[in-house]
């Protein structure tokens, strides 16, 4: 294969360019949530089908409740109205549905891979920025907004109107115990900022990610919005492939040779160039939380919070100054000095089963002395934690054990961070708001969560592994 | 889609970079229908007190920037979510136009869909204009699509500049007849179906 492994997907699905370059793609599959109510309504006013609902496969996440999987427990009627649509829209244009129920069920972009839908070598789209998660398998997959949802109802096709940039990250050697995917996600963040990666399509390479589990490339590759990528994607190796095997909407039989023998071939070629590189070493990242409103605000358990003062520039200490001032915290305090008042386990960042694998083993025999919420990522994922006793784990330690959902990462459902509160979460986005209205989100791993629900402060779970407290 | 035409219009600074979607309309908001408007809800969090009542020094409030119809941003302005609301709040409240020196990717793609049009100019002019329009509370941007101009500031003499800007043609071209892309693109349906039938026998599995 020539070039990159994104040139040769983009390729793949191009249909055709037009004179002015603007490009149409074909959509290999694509997924809809609850948030998909205003594409399905477009599409239904201009009087069109669905072009390819043996291609498109939902279910709700955004909205539902994490105490009870069923639409009765939808206490406000608006939200009640969102997860409604979706069924209804399904229904009404036989797209396949996991709905509130089915044990299938969960969060848009952990049930894609988990259900064989996500794979290598698809173009494939969501109207959800986090989409790149599934670039984790060798997709090209990234998010798209309403509009654009019903354009590819409409057409299973997407107009673009140039290609992206290609940036490749690559990450070598062994991580630390304690250290974690989302720790090496959040250091190239930090390392390459929120706007790093705009405009770009970021492969990551590098011995750190071919050892790494698919769960853990989910991590990285869904962050990869984060540092403001369209896309995030790892070459599919043995790991993928043994990943996808014998899952439900993965090719079987004589397909499945025939699609692994074309899988294989999905690299970047050695002299692929690529129109920015990074380089970190895995020895050199040290367990990761946020301090500040952006995810390039994060920083080593072990460090400080920044001074405005030592900023480069003066727009970046007005920005160091207005996130410290939110936070509620203080220039050069310790990373461990962060107050916690709440805790989430969960997310299309975190919510799999080697998240919630993580997360127990620091919970064991612990007490959490804040609430804290853990809500697996589907109920597949639910139910496979209940078959190892993570959920007994948890509840011992005095964790709350929700309905797969999205939950406390958006807050869309009802479950909010109270005002001036600082969580630590495992999701994806401390921005002003977030996790509700004046909510202090610290982004961490799940094992960081865990540790933070025992102390209640940002604490290096290194520590805690190692029996100190 | 209401066609755009050239917008003369008040410009309100926006001093703040990386200014994500969640701050433009918080997530809570996003049940609403379309049709019921989000213009009311633009930067809600940032806009007003926890009771609701209007922070008085926030730009938008103040009534020199009232009717403003274009946007002078920071640097990746719009990043984070890929909800389509964030453009449909702006348009709501009456903007056409944002100028910041990056976007964020998806929330740059939704305003086309929108008749909003968002320009990308240098970081350094950006930072000049909106100190410019902040000396000048109330001060106008003329934008020019046809030409691919943004001039001004208007009536002050203060950092005037008739800015050259980039757009793709079909963008462009779809913005200035008021057309979405759906129509465009069912056009090519032959096209579409050839492609499928090689696509499906390629990758049978799909």
């Amino acid at each position: 294969m020539a070039g990159t492994l994104f040139d040769h997907i983009w390729d793949r699905h191009t249909i055709m360019v037009r004179p002015d370059g603007a490009v149409l793609l074909h959509v290999g599959r694509h997924l809809v949530h609850d948030g998909s109510r205003a594409g399905f309504k477009a599409l239904a006013e201009k009087g069109l089908p669905v072009r390819h609902p043996e291609r498109t496969f939902g279910t709700p996440d955004h909205y539902v409740s994490t105490h009870a999987s069923t639409l009765e427990a939808i206490a406000e009627p608006h939200r009640r109205e969102m997860v409604a649509a979706l069924t209804e829209n399904a229904r009404a244009s036989n797209v396949t549905l996991f709905d509130l129920g089915d044990v299938r069920q969960g969060i848009v972009h952990v049930i894609g891979p988990e259900q064989g839908i996500t794979l290598p070598g698809l173009l494939m789209v969501c109207g959800d920025s986090h989409t790149a998660t599934h670039g984790a398998l060798g997709a090209l997959a990234f998010g798209i907004g309403a509009s654009e949802v019903s354009h590819v109802l409409a057409t299973q096709t997407l107009w673009q109107s140039s290609r992206p940039k290609s940036m490749r990250v690559t990450v070598d050697g062994d991580l630390g115990p304690g250290v974690t995917p989302k720790d090496v996600i959040l250091a190239i963040i930090a390392k390459i900022s929120a706007a790093g990666g705009t405009g770009h399509v970021i492969e990551y390479a590098g011995s750190t990610f071919r050892n790494m589990s698919m769960e853990g490339r989910m991590t990285v590759c869904n962050m990869s919005i984060e540092a403001g990528a369209r896309a995030g994607m790892v070459a599919p190796d043995e790991t993928t492939f043994a990943y996808l095997k014998g899952r439900p909407y993965a090719p079987q039989g004589a397909d499945w040779e025939r699609a692994v023998a074309y899988w294989r071939g999905l690299v970047s070629a050695p002299d692929a160039v690529f129109d920015s590189e990074v380089y970190l070493d895995a020895a050199e990242i040290e367990p990761m939380a946020s301090w500040g409103t952006s995810p390039e605000n994060a920083a080593p358990v072990s460090g400080l919070i920044p001074d405005p003062a030592h900023a480069p520039d003066a727009e970046r200490r007005g920005a160091i100054e207005r996130a410290l001032e939110y936070m509620g915290l203080k220039p050069g305090m310790r990373m461990e000095e962060i107050p916690i008042n709440r805790v989430f386990i969960g997310s299309c960042t975190n919510s799999r089963i080697e998240d919630l694998r993580a997360a127990a083993e620091v919970a064991r025999g612990r007490k959490a002395i804040i609430p804290a919420l853990v809500v697996a990522g589907s109920g597949l994922v639910k139910q496979q934690a209940e078959a190892e006793g993570l959920d007994a784990i948890f509840k011992a330690a005095g964790f709350r054990w929700g309905e797969p959902g999205c939950s406390m990462c958006v807050g869309m459902n009802g479950d909010i961070v109270a005002e001036g509160e600082h969580c630590a979460s495992t999701s994806n986005r401390n921005f002003v708001g977030r996790q509700g209205r004046g909510a202090r989100t610290h982004l961490v791993s799940p094992a960081m969560a865990a540790a933070a629900a025992v102390t209640g402060r940002i604490t290096d779970v290194r520590k805690l592994m190692a029996g100190g407290i | 889609m209401r066609k755009f035409e050239t917008v003369e219009a008040v410009a309100a600074p926006l001093e703040m970079p990386n200014v994500d979607t969640d701050q433009i309309i918080p997530a809570r908001f996003l049940w609403r229908a379309r049709s019921d408007g989000y213009g009311d809800l633009l930067f809600n969090d940032i806009r007003s007190d926890s009771d609701g009542s209007r922070k008085p020094d926030f730009v938008l409030n103040r009534p020199a920037f009232a009717g403003a119809e274009v946007l002078v941003a920071d640097r990746n302005f719009g990043c984070g979510s890929s909800r389509e609301h964030a453009v449909w709040a702006l348009a709501d409240a009456g903007f056409r136009v944002a100028i910041a020196p990056s976007f964020g990717d998806i929330f740059f793609n939704n305003s086309f869909k929108n008749g909003f049009l968002p320009i990308v100019l240098p970081e350094a002019r950006c930072n000049e204009l909106r100190a410019a329009l902040a000396r000048n509370p109330g001060a106008k941007l003329v934008v020019d699509l046809e030409a691919q101009e943004v001039r001004g500031p208007v009536g002050v003499n203060d950092g005037f500049a008739i800015d050259h800007f980039e757009i793709d043609p079909f963008r462009r071209e779809l913005l200035l007849a008021g057309m979405d892309d759906i129509s465009f693109t069912l056009s090519q349906s032959e096209t579409i179906g050839r492609f499928e039938d090689r696509y499906k026998a390629a990758m049978p599995w799909v």
